[in-house]
């Protein structure tokens, strides 16, 4: 493995895989139950994708999750109590009962910006957080997720296009688990892969097997270092399968029964007690010591969020706007002179270094300043271009690589 | 002291603002290097910089977007529409995630949105229109439509240092056409109070942005036969300044709103019925709107002429009025 993890770093990948799918089953029984006010939706089948990266990203990077992402929520910090409050929607949530779902975030503690239904919205927001974290010096990272679905909006295509003019900083992870609600990703994409669009929006692309935990690590810590480094903006194309309905409401009965035993038998987290035992990395005693301290980590939750009131009817009327302070002030990790007059000035005009025409097939146009975000980033990539003389082909190289 | 355009006291507050603190940077087509469809934005690549001053692609969704991830991390980004007509391809950014977004997980959104807008410039159906109510009807937006340089470049101001996202509407038929002598350096303009441009006795007249002009030539014409009228620049659409309203009405007590907007639907609707609401009991006659024609904006000058609200048509509508 190009980027090693220690036994226990494996045992944590587990662990939130684990409490990932435990969580949403035992909410299956609180649904059942009528406890949970609203829709449910499952990740069953896909907790290696939210996991594996996740757990690829530094304390200071940027996530915004999907419906499917729970896992990801969890490795970023957040504990089950807070999927149970914002499920059962009471007033110790995290947003106090003003949504539910996944839809939640922290923008100080975490950086977890919430989603909203609308899919596709979060490329364009979190390219957004890429270019401010590079404009603050933060050398942050954006990392989101989006279904083969979702991938169809034109936000996708509006964010992606931006992003990669910015050469931002973001991974976008498309979850390929071949159903966009009821429709195949056939009936959606003339594509065999989505990720031949990365080539198109002149970014990196991978692709990844997405239910091995550890090769969405390793593509996801590859795709990181790049995004970190200034290379631009990738996207990695996870394959799976949903495992369940779009919802608890749908039973999926227009998914091939073979399809599903297909993708059973690839399970990702059976697989990955296989490799844990197959490597010595764990024993019975362990693997018991995990699942007992899930199991408690949840019935507690659970209690808690059953005994947390429901928020006053006030509430409903509070918080349209922001009265107060913003709650995440401009953290500045570079000089600020950088930025003003009279340093950051730059000439109005274009530099075009070719004109277009057929016989030039890379037209290139590059805006002529030394404080540019974008052309420093060019520049810093072409430097580390020259240092490794890998990267110069890793674009093309992307597709077999990470291929496993 | 200084004469300065409509379009001139924008690019001011831009920027000083810019100038004042680097957390505020600007995005839109052709903003930089053009210096802006209108060039408002002239001048701030050469100050600023590429990375203050960004060029982006046709995609006001992405525009939107990106500046609402921006002020997740604390900048206060300046969004450009090119035209505030294109605002229709970002509305899901701005009402679904950007409005919500407070109310929703506490997550402020400090971004301005601002362009041209309105008519009169034979701009045709995409080029000229007035979507403030769109607008004013979501929760969690700030709406702002000024009608005079010193009001642009202070409400601007405001706007840019409010914690809440901002829509500010920018009247194209002002921009060159009307000056006025603005203090030089900072001041600002609150959000949410209108003003009493002048004061009379005998009626009011609700109006904001190009159409406060036309109200007050129309209120001089009125004059000469008689008739008082009070006429109110709201400036700020959401919040409402409700006070100033009512309070007008409880002197002249009669009513009518003039805008440029079409009618139903419109700011004209609400305004009347916050007065039904509010001081019902003053009125002493009907409640009388002045707007455009209920039609998208034709492009021929004569049908546009027909389509916008004229002077004749206040000081007709005004002395039925005041005939209550």
């Amino acid at each position: 493995m190009k980027y090693p993890l220690t036994r226990e770093q494996h045992l944590e990948l587990y662990y939130y895989m684990r409490l990932n799918r435990q969580l949403e089953e035992q909410m299956v029984r609180l649904f059942r139950q009528n406890k949970i006010i609203g829709g449910l939706y499952s990740s069953s089948g896909q907790e290696a994708i939210s996991v594996g990266t996740a757990y690829a990203l530094e304390k200071r990077d940027w996530v915004a999750p999907m419906i499917r992402n729970l896992g990801a929520l969890l490795v970023k910090g957040f504990r089950p109590r807070d999927i149970f409050t914002q499920h059962m929607a009471r007033y110790t949530s995290p947003t106090k009962g003003k949504d539910g779902t996944s839809h939640f975030g922290s923008l100080k503690e975490h950086h977890v910006v919430a989603p909203i239904s609308m899919l596709g919205d979060l490329i364009p927001v979190m390219t957004g957080v890429a270019m401010a974290g590079r404009y603050l010096g933060q050398e942050i990272v954006a990392l989101t997720w989006i279904g083969d679905g979702g991938s169809s909006t034109g936000a996708f295509h509006e964010g992606m296009g931006l992003a990669a003019s910015q050469r931002a900083p973001l991974v976008c992870v498309i979850e390929n688990n071949q159903w966009a609600y009821s429709t195949p990703v056939s009936r959606q994409v003339p594509v065999r892969n989505l990720v031949e669009r990365a080539k198109a929006y002149g970014v990196a692309g991978y692709i990844v097997d997405g239910n091995d935990a550890n090769a969405v690590y390793q593509t996801t810590k590859e795709a990181v270092e790049r995004c970190r480094a200034g290379h631009g903006p990738v996207i990695i194309e996870a394959k799976t399968h949903r495992m369940k309905g779009h919802a608890q409401h749908d039973a999926a009965e227009y998914v091939p029964k073979e399809m599903v035993e297909y993708w059973k038998a690839r399970d990702p987290i059976a697989r990955y007690e296989r490799f844990l035992t197959q490597n010595k990395l764990w024993n019975a005693k362990i693997k018991e010591e995990i699942d007992t301290r899930i199991e408690k980590e949840i019935r507690e939750d659970q209690e808690f969020a059953e005994n947390s009131p429901f928020p006053p009817p006030e509430l409903a009327e509070e918080g349209v706007y922001c009265e107060g302070p913003l709650p995440n002030e401009a953290e500045w990790l570079r000089p600020i002179e950088e930025v003003m007059p009279p340093k950051a000035g730059a000439k109005p005009a274009w530099t075009v270094k070719d004109f277009g025409g057929l016989e030039h097939p890379t037209p290139e146009v590059v805006a002529e300043s030394s404080s540019d975000g974008t052309a420093a980033a060019a520049q810093k990539a072409e430097r580390a271009s020259k240092r490794t003389k890998k990267v110069a082909k890793a674009r093309a190289a992307a597709l077999s690589r990470g291929r496993r | 002291m200084a004469q300065v355009t409509f379009l001139e006291a924008i690019r001011q507050a831009l920027f000083e603002e810019m100038e004042r603190d680097p957390t505020v940077i600007c995005l839109g087509e052709d903003i930089g290097v053009y210096g802006g469809a209108f060039k408002v934005t002239q001048g701030l690549l050469e100050r600023f910089g590429w990375e203050r001053v960004i060029e982006t692609p046709i995609a006001e969704t992405a525009i939107i977007g990106a500046a609402c991830g921006m002020s997740y991390l604390g900048l206060r980004p300046v969004a450009e529409m090119q035209f505030i007509d294109f605002i229709g391809c970002c509305f899901n950014q701005i009402t679904n995630f950007v409005a919500k977004s407070n109310y929703r997980w506490g997550a402020p959104v400090p971004m301005v949105v601002r362009g041209p807008s309105g008519g009169g410039v034979h701009g045709g159906p995409f080029h000229s229109a007035n979507p403030e109510a769109y607008f004013v009807h979501t929760p969690g937006l700030k709406v702002v439509y000024p009608s005079t340089p010193y009001d642009a470049k202070g409400l601007l101001k405001s706007a840019i240092r409010d914690n809440n996202p901002v829509l500010f509407f920018e009247h194209k038929f002002l921009y060159r056409r009307i000056k006025e002598e603005i203090p030089d350096g900072d001041y600002t303009v609150p959000l949410g109070k209108a003003i009493v441009r002048r004061e009379g006795r005998d009626l009011t007249i609700v109006t904001y942005a190009a159409m406060m002009h036309t109200s007050l030539e129309a209120a001089e014409l009125l004059s000469k036969e008689g008739v008082e009228a009070e006429v109110i620049d709201l400036r700020t659409l959401l919040p409402l300044d409700r006070e100033t309203i009512v309070q007008s009405v409880r002197k002249t007590n009669k009513l009518m709103v003039v805008h440029e907007d079409t009618k139903t639907g419109g700011m004209a609707g609400e305004i009347a019925a916050v007065v039904c609401e509010d001081a019902f009991e003053d009125l002493d006659g009907p409640i009388l709107r002045v707007t455009s024609l209920d039609t998208p904006v034709p492009y021929a000058p004569s049908l546009e002429e027909r389509f916008l609200p004229s002077v004749n048509d206040v000081v007709r509508t005004a002395r039925e009025l005041a005939k209550y």
